[in-house]
């Protein structure tokens, strides 16, 4: 807003000049400055950069159609998925090798690593990890003690919307339960451990739940759009086809990572027709596409989402054309934030490859992610049931308060 | 609802269960049994208890299977389509974990028709609670339904044509007539299902049938007014016929048990003298009238203050009262050392109220409850009364006073609420003493907890709005934004502030003043001006004098104007007020309730007497023909809640919907009732 207006130039040199003489290597959170002293710096180097969103790059990992010289790159950015590390078994407690102190983070990574497993399902591992690894003698101890874990891995990755809500949830439920007061402080945590380790089935049920409640808003004839890789909206999609529904699928791309290929792929497995489309030709097609189905990185409190790069804008189009737009997330996917515009969140950045080598003097958006406001959404598809964007907040308060 | 918000607590976990919490014992069985994954049909999606627990997705009816999977013929009835659907849906589940979850998601919608929708809600409760197992019982009733149903939907039909107010008898007369019937069978059904049944059942009947008795006397009073206002033969009996039946209804639901719903039906026979009676305690006091001559007269009598009502008054806003400024203050306190029946403190705060010392609705409301606590100590209860009764007719008497001063806030409302349910709540087996410090405490902890400290939490959550490079702007002079911008000065935000001020009272300059002291970078305008200066702003901050159910936010004139531009340019506009300032009252415009302030105050510009150039035509236009120029000097606006982004209260940052679920949830624990 206010970089538009002429009389706020100066203000914003002066500005820029404090502060890059007080604080030259952070970046500011206004816009002007954060992209002005980003520019230099990073896209050569992309190592040197430590804001690299961890979630978005699991996410390609899991999902994306990569070149292999890229992911080598985008590994290499990280530093923290060696190949050699290999994915952890898929049952039982993957505790702390012997020798090795208890490591919430480490915990969690490894969860994270496999593909099948949502975020939060592997946080509320992690955390149950810790519950395992405890030698606390009461309630009160443990409590700490989780609290404390739950905090470093929240701030390991606070890109994560779904870690920050899963280990929410599950705080909320170890400090809020009254049952556990009563009980005797070995059961209770046994108690705690076994409910944490359901959590994974009950992440696929809901799953199930959502692909079952969406089949009566999927008809014959109809042409969705989707957009990204989703593992809902996928879920979704091989129900209906299951069930012998004529419909047929446009995938965007899903620049940069290209999750949209991987999606196509799938679809054509399943024999639904599907047509792919570049991220700029949503406009385009708009006029043919009945309905379009986004999945959630994570659901916030004014019934908006945040979701890939690329979500508002088709959101926008589908609007102004009238489209419903329909969004399947999983209740653990809500979480306590409320962004008011794209910039109000912390940025989740990515490496974007072009190609073709980028001159250092151009900037480079590299955000993984948007904000997508409630006005825009048409019909929210949860484990809760079918639910128009106001409820959310609905849920959250009686959650949380 | 009343029950499911109670039933709840008693479920282990004491939060409301999302995505993935499983109720301990009782979903094992749920937790193994496999999700057969190859047929879609939506019965198989009730068979899936969500998340394997107490959690119920809401059944929307497919568009296209409504007529095949539910084969009972009958007329769609308005408030309840939605209703029916989740009653099919719901013989299949287990009653308690279908129980709390359904209504949440509905609920937002029920203020739309209070009667109606509440009451489908209602019936549909009764009918889930009692399903399990008795699909019999279930067909029967969908079969009562049904047939009750057609009847009303031909009524409508014929009545539509005749008048309004038929029209709308006739929709909640067809509500009306559902309940009796099914109740009582839900009432008979419950037997021997569900050992916390009974319990259950009771409020939520109790409460049914209060709205019913309302439902009857809106429809005989429309049933009378109809027949007054028209003498033409059709509706007249349509009209009656509707009303004999749920009469009848009733009468045979009567034989069952049911006390309350025999009540209703003697009710029906006794006639026009038991409802007004009635009515007065159930519907709330409305608000008095200004324009109603007879009731003004009568007020009149019983005021202490003595006011002279403003002879030139806008034609739309007579209903509002309006004195002569200036003529009370001296009088009144001539009369301070005078023994009066009002407390000396509550006094000085009415005569702060006139003057306008006290202004803003925080410091009102602290000051009147202070004067209140003050009240209370020196309060003793006279002989042959007692402590209850007595001090809530004196506090009563109190706030008339104060409302003669000035009129109340919502806020201050709510106050009095707060202190009227306890009084009512002392325990009787309290001494005098104990009672009233007991009050003086729980005033105390109001002020110190819904006030003080909820400003505290909302400068928490808002200071996160602010970043660097901000440039905010705010309108009038609210304490709470006050302090967010003097907190993210402490905390070393680098942001500017406009401060858009409007005549007559210039309240923030003020603001201004107080910022600039503590060095912030500020900008004064007018808000002539506020189109120009928006393009440059991030962020709009404004308090509120209250937040009303549908989002609505009431608050010193010009905010809604300042709410508009921010929206038409895309700025964010947060609204901070403290959850004691909830109304669930539904407000559309700023015209049916509001306060006048002192009408000379727009022509008069303050320390100079000769600008008063509107002055002359007003007078001698008053001479020779009358009134022909009004002042209007409005004190308040409302607000739609589309122009709003965020409400920041002390319960955290919401949208502006979910002001009802506020209301909703925190009013019984806070006992506002």
């Amino acid at each position: 807003m206010w970089w538009r207006s002429a009389s706020f130039i100066l203000d914003k040199q002066h500005q820029d000049d404090a502060a890059s003489s007080s604080k030259p290597e952070t970046l500011s959170l206004s816009p002007p400055p954060h992209s002005s002293s980003m520019a230099a710096e990073v896209f050569q180097n992309p190592n040197s950069n430590p804001k690299i969103s961890a979630y978005y790059q699991t996410r390609a990992a899991h999902h994306a159609v990569v070149t292999s010289d890229w992911l080598a790159q985008a590994q290499a950015a990280v530093g923290r998925y060696p190949e050699d590390q290999g994915p952890p078994e898929a049952d039982g407690p993957t505790g702390s090798e012997p020798g090795k102190p208890f490591s919430v983070i480490d915990e969690f990574n490894n969860w994270r690593k496999q593909p099948d497993l949502a975020e939060a399902v592997a946080a509320i591992r992690a955390l149950a990890a810790v519950i395992r690894a405890s030698e606390a003698t009461t309630m009160m101890e443990l409590e700490i003690e989780l609290k404390k874990a739950s905090d470093s891995l929240k701030s390991s990755d606070t890109t994560s919307i779904s870690l920050t809500a899963g280990c929410d949830l599950f705080m909320r439920y170890v400090t809020r339960t009254s049952a556990l007061e009563y009980e005797e402080f070995n059961s209770a945590k046994s108690r705690l451990i076994e409910r944490a380790e359901k959590f994974g089935e009950i992440s696929y049920k809901a799953r199930r739940i959502i692909a079952m409640l969406s089949q009566d808003f999927i008809f014959d004839g109809c042409t969705i759009l989707v957009h990204g890789f989703s593992r809902v909206v996928f879920e979704v999609l091989k129900t209906a086809a299951q069930s012998k529904k004529l419909f047929r699928v446009f995938c965007t791309e899903g620049r940069p990572d290209r999750t949209g290929l991987r999606l196509s792929n799938e679809l054509a497995k399943l024999d639904v027709p599907v047509k792919l489309l570049i991220d700029s030709a949503v406009a385009y097609t708009m006029d043919e596409v009945d309905m379009v189905f986004v999945g959630a990185d994570g659901v916030v409190e004014s019934g908006g989402i945040i979701n890939m790069m690329g979500t508002y804008q088709i959101a926008l189009v589908a609007h102004s054309m009238n489209k419903p737009v329909y969004v399947a997330a999983e209740s653990y996917k809500f979480a306590r934030l409320y962004p008011l515009d794209q910039k109000d969140m912390a940025p989740a950045l990515r490496p974007i490859d072009f190609g073709v080598p980028i001159p250092s003097k151009v900037e480079v958006e590299r955000s993984a992610r948007d904000y997508t406001p409630p006005q825009y959404l048409t019909l929210l598809f949860t484990d809760l049931g079918v639910l128009t964007p106001s409820v959310v907040s609905d849920e959250l308060i009686q959650l949380y308060l | 609802m009343d029950s499911r918000r109670s039933l709840r607590t008693v479920i282990d976990p004491k939060v409301r269960q999302v995505g993935f919490f499983a109720p301990p014992d009782r979903t094992n069985s749920d937790q193994t049994e496999p999700i057969s994954a190859s047929s879609s049909s939506s019965p198989l999606v009730t068979q899936i208890s969500p998340s394997g627990n107490s959690l119920s997705p809401v059944m929307i009816p497919p568009p296209r299977h409504s007529s095949d999977s539910r084969p009972v013929p009958f007329v769609p009835n308005p408030p309840s389509p939605l209703r029916r659907e989740s009653i099919a849906a719901g013989s299949s589940y287990n009653p308690s974990d279908f129980f709390p979850p359904t209504m949440s998601p509905t609920a937002p919608s029920s203020f739309a028709g209070r009667v109606g929708v509440g009451y489908g809600v209602e019936y549909s409760d009764d009918i889930v609670a009692s399903s399990p197992g008795l699909a019999v019982r279930g067909s029967s009733v969908k079969a009562s339904a049904a047939s009750s149903l057609p009847s009303g939907g031909f009524d409508l039909r014929a009545l539509r044509a005749s008048s309004v107010p038929a029209s709308e008898l006739t929709t909640v007369s067809t509500v009306v007539k559902l309940p009796p019937g099914i109740a009582d069978k839900a009432g008979g059904a419950s037997g021997g299902v569900q050992n916390d049944r009974p319990a259950n059942s009771k409020p939520a009947k109790e409460k049914s049938t209060k709205a019913e008795r309302r439902a009857l006397q809106e429809a005989q009073r429309a049933a009378k007014a109809a027949a007054k206002a028209e003498g033409s033969k059709l509706p007249a009996p349509a009209t009656s016929a509707v009303n004999v039946k749920p009469a009848k209804a009733t009468k045979a639901a009567s034989s069952q048990k049911n006390d309350s719903i025999s009540v209703a039906a003697s009710e029906k026979k006794a006639g026009d003298r038991l409802p007004d009676k009635d009515r007065k305690k159930d519907v709330p006091q409305p608000r008095m009238q200004y324009d109603d001559k007879s009731r003004v007269e009568k007020a009149k009598r019983r005021a202490m203050v003595n006011q002279t009502e403003a002879t030139n008054r806008v034609e739309l806003f007579r209903h509002l009262p309006q004195y002569e400024h200036g003529t009370q203050l001296p009088d009144l306190e001539s009369k301070f050392f005078q023994l009066g029946p009002v407390h000396p403190t509550v006094y000085k705060v009415g005569l702060q109220y006139l003057s306008g010392d006290i202004s803003g609705g925080n410091a009102r409301c602290i000051a009147m409850l202070q004067a209140f606590q003050e009240a209370i100590k020196d309060y003793s209860t006279p002989p042959e009364k007692s402590l209850s009764r007595d001090l809530t007719t004196k506090i009563s008497s109190y706030v008339s006073f104060l409302i003669e001063c000035r009129p109340l806030s919502i806020s201050m409302g709510n106050a009095i609420r707060f202190i009227k349910s306890r009084i009512a709540k002392l325990p009787l087996t309290l001494s005098e003493s104990e009672a009233k410090a007991l009050l003086q405490s729980d005033i105390g902890r109001f002020i110190s907890e819904k006030i003080i400290l909820a400003d505290k939490v909302i400068v928490k959550h808002a200071v996160t709005k602010i970043r660097d490079g901000d440039f905010l702007l705010t309108y009038g002079s609210s304490s709470a934004v006050e302090m967010i911008l003097l907190h993210a000065h402490e905390l070393g935000r680098q942001f500017q502030v406009v401060v858009v001020d409007s005549r007559p009272k210039l309240e923030g300059q003020l603001l201004l003043r107080r910022l600039v002291e503590k060095g912030l970078k500020c900008t004064y305008t007018h808000i002539n001006a506020v189109s120009y200066i928006m393009h440059e702003v991030t962020r709009v901050f404004l308090g509120a004098s209250s937040v009303l159910s549908n989002g609505t936010v009431y608050s010193r004139v010009g905010t809604a104007c300042v709410a508009m531009v921010a929206h038409a340019f895309r700025v964010p506009v947060l609204v901070c007020c403290e959850a004691y300032k909830f109304h669930e009252r539904v407000q559309l415009d700023s015209i049916c309730s509001n306060e006048l302030g002192d009408p000379d105050a727009i022509s008069k510009v303050p320390g100079r007497e000769e600008t008063n150039c509107l002055d002359d035509c007003a007078k001698s236009e008053k001479s020779t023909k009358g009134e022909k120029l009004q002042y209007l000097n409005l004190m308040y606006d409302a607000t739609p809640s589309d122009y709003i982004s965020m409400i920041i209260t002390d319960y955290g940052m919401v949208p502006p919907t979910s002001v009802p679920v506020i209301v909703r949830e925190y009013r019984r624990e806070h006992l506002w009732i």
